[in-house]
């Protein structure tokens, strides 16, 4: 009798482990499958990081790339390079459970000829932070429940820091700007959904693609009311032929992001909240700009 | 298309100046919106757009397409070789690397970014790294006597330029747009400063390169018989490599590196008369602006309001139309 519930306790076991065992279906279409929840983790993308440190596996990080400045913790890591240049000895030598990536990074192939197991995601709009955020949630092994109250407090976040705008200060016309070349930030793009969630009227059609470069002379034509760009920008705005005219440069209504702030805005991930804050104080003129 | 008025130079000057001045016309009607016909009771704002970006960025476009078609007749008469472009002398890879220096200052510290980086500019940078790169070519080549030397001299302080800046890509990668900007050129910001520093440099470098038009003229013929005729081989060279080197490095710090226009516009000129340098060097300057202007209206035009790398455009234009001469009857 006692051998019997023995074998039966053993087959139960047996049955644990392997619903224990994680299969995850990452943005290639390629189904990943780990034995356990992974214990050592290398991302290879600051939003991949910041979102695995959100779902609260922080200490389960042992590398990041060379680009991952939050949170705090993730500065003391190990860096392993960036998109293109990653170290793939670092990383094998990180004896890692499972490498996170862009599918975009040119590791990929390379890392898995070596035996570990890839994982690759690419967050590039909100609607991929919420499905990164569930995939990531899956192969960590946390229970739906706790994923989506993770992304409710992203998503929450977002809506609180829109209703912080005053309503009069809605469909004020924002030029953002990610380059001085120019490059504009489109309602395509990442950030232009965020200005467009705020309740902002970004100047730049979709249509356009993300991140067109303009004929400066839209930019004059559309007459934007705020301008958003770095504060690392060579040139004044108002050197700009014709520049002066434009709403936004003859108020000053002009944010200069320091380069963090950038990161901020650019990453789709747990932050999109700060960003959301940022373009909101932005808009409310509370974010120091310089005289241009 | 076998015309004979084309055999004269005055007809091909003629024939350049009208598409001049019809390109002109034409970049004043192109703007954000594509094709927008001049309209006169249009506004304020309208006629400040004509004004301030428009008609700048035209005549702006003109002028530093034609220093570098001078600057292209000039190097290879210099040489004495077709394949030499204005950019021999390592000022575009020079001009990069200014470039690429500013903008990894600027992005470590913001205070440069507010000072003197905003007074410096892309344009001063890319200007002090175009001379940086001659000087130190003329010094390596140990002055201007050997043509030979120059040429070596020119080509791997390019080299060396090209490297520096390509490191500096690598270390600092979120300059690399604004960088891809630069090297394949760009007519964008041309404002009336700008127009006014490219026609000063422009009067300037034709007046001087016309002076040493015969001396040019003897160069075709070898360097000791350029000698024999009276030539003063010295002096004519120094003045040439000035000239070469002043209008690269104007043209490049407003418009940045834009490709083939110098290689490409003595050809076409050749491929039409057979001038003396007398009237091959206007004629060069002519067709690089046209070249660089009809460029530019078609970057702004195709895709409006997006904008199409000026450079890219330069080199299909140039390079289709050169082929199609080669096609025709061999150079």
């Amino acid at each position: 009798m006692r051998s019997v519930i023995k074998a039966v306790l053993a087959a139960l076991l047996l049955l644990a482990t392997q619903v224990l065992a994680l299969a995850v279906t990452d943005d290639r279409g390629v189904t990943v499958t780990l034995a356990q929840p992974p214990q050592r983790i290398v991302t290879l993308m600051p939003a991949l990081a910041e979102m695995v440190c959100e779902l609260g596996a922080c200490d389960r990080l042992v590398g990041v790339d060379d680009f991952a400045s939050w949170p705090e913790a993730v500065r003391r890591l190990p860096h392993v390079g960036g998109l293109e240049d990653a170290r793939i000895e670092t990383i094998v030598a990180l004896r890692p459970d499972v490498v996170v990536l862009p599918t975009s990074s040119r590791a990929l192939d390379r890392l898995e000829a070596l035996g570990l197991k890839v994982v690759a995601l690419e967050p590039k709009t909100m609607a991929d932070v919420q499905r990164v955020l569930l995939q990531l949630g899956e192969m960590l092994g946390l229970s739906r429940a706790e994923t989506d109250a993770a992304w409710q407090r992203i998503d929450r976040g977002v809506d609180a820091a829109a209703r912080g705008l005053p309503p009069a200060l809605r469909g004020t016309r924002v030029y953002f700007e990610v380059d001085s070349t120019p490059y504009a930030a489109s309602e395509s793009s990442f950030i232009g959904a965020l200005l467009a969630r705020i309740g902002a009227a970004n100047v730049v059609p979709g249509a356009l693609g993300p991140f067109p470069k303009l004929n400066p002379e839209f930019v004059v034509r559309a007459d934007p009311q705020v301008i958003m760009m770095s504060d690392r920008t060579a040139q004044p705005l108002r050197d700009r032929p014709g520049w002066g005219r434009i709403s936004a440069v003859r108020s000053q209504r002009i944010c200069l992001f320091t380069p963090e702030q950038g990161d901020v805005l650019v990453r789709p991930g747990p932050r999109m909240v700060q960003a959301a804050q940022l373009m909101v104080q932005c808009l409310q003129g509370r974010l120091p700009g310089r005289a241009r | 298309m076998n015309a004979a008025p084309l055999r004269r130079p005055a007809a091909l000057a003629l024939v350049l100046l009208a598409l001049t001045a019809g390109l002109c016309l034409i970049g004043l009607a192109v703007g954000s919106a594509g094709w927008e016909p001049l309209r006169s009771g249009a506004g304020e704002a309208a006629a400040a757009i004509l004004w301030e970006i428009r008609l700048p960025r035209t005549l702006g476009a003109w002028f530093a397409g034609a220093l570098l078609g001078l600057a292209g007749a000039v190097a290879q008469g210099l040489f004495r070789n077709p394949l030499a472009d204005p950019y021999l002398l390592g000022s575009a890879t020079g001009a990069a690397f200014g470039v690429a220096a500013l903008l990894v200052v600027l992005g470590a510290s913001p205070a440069a970014a507010s000072g003197w980086g905003a007074r410096l500019g892309m344009t001063g940078a890319a200007f002090a790294g175009a001379v940086l790169a001659v000087l130190l070519t003329l010094g390596l080549a140990r002055g201007v006597q050997q043509t030979l030397r120059l040429l070596l001299a020119g080509v791997v302080v390019g080299m060396v330029f090209g490297a520096f800046a390509a490191l500096l890509m690598f270390w600092a990668p979120e300059i690399m747009r604004t960088m891809q900007a630069f090297l394949l050129g760009t007519t964008g910001f041309l404002g009336w400063p700008g127009v006014g520093v490219l026609a000063a440099v422009f009067g300037a470098t034709l007046a001087v390169a016309l002076a040493c038009s015969r001396a040019l003229d003897g160069l075709v013929l070898g360097e000791a018989t350029a000698a024999s005729l009276g030539v003063a081989l010295g002096p004519v060279r120094l003045l040439l490599v000035g000239v070469m080197a002043l209008a690269t490095g104007g043209a490049v710090a407003q418009v940045g590196l834009i490709a083939f226009i110098g290689l490409v516009a003595p050809h076409l000129v050749r491929a039409a008369v057979r001038p003396t340098h007398g009237w091959l060097l206007p004629l060069s300057a002519l067709a690089g602006g046209v070249l660089l202007l009809a460029a530019d209206v078609l970057a702004r035009f195709l895709l409006a309001p997006r904008e199409l790398p000026v450079g890219v455009l330069t080199a299909v234009l140039g390079g289709g139309y050169l082929l199609w001469l080669m096609h025709r009857r061999p150079l």
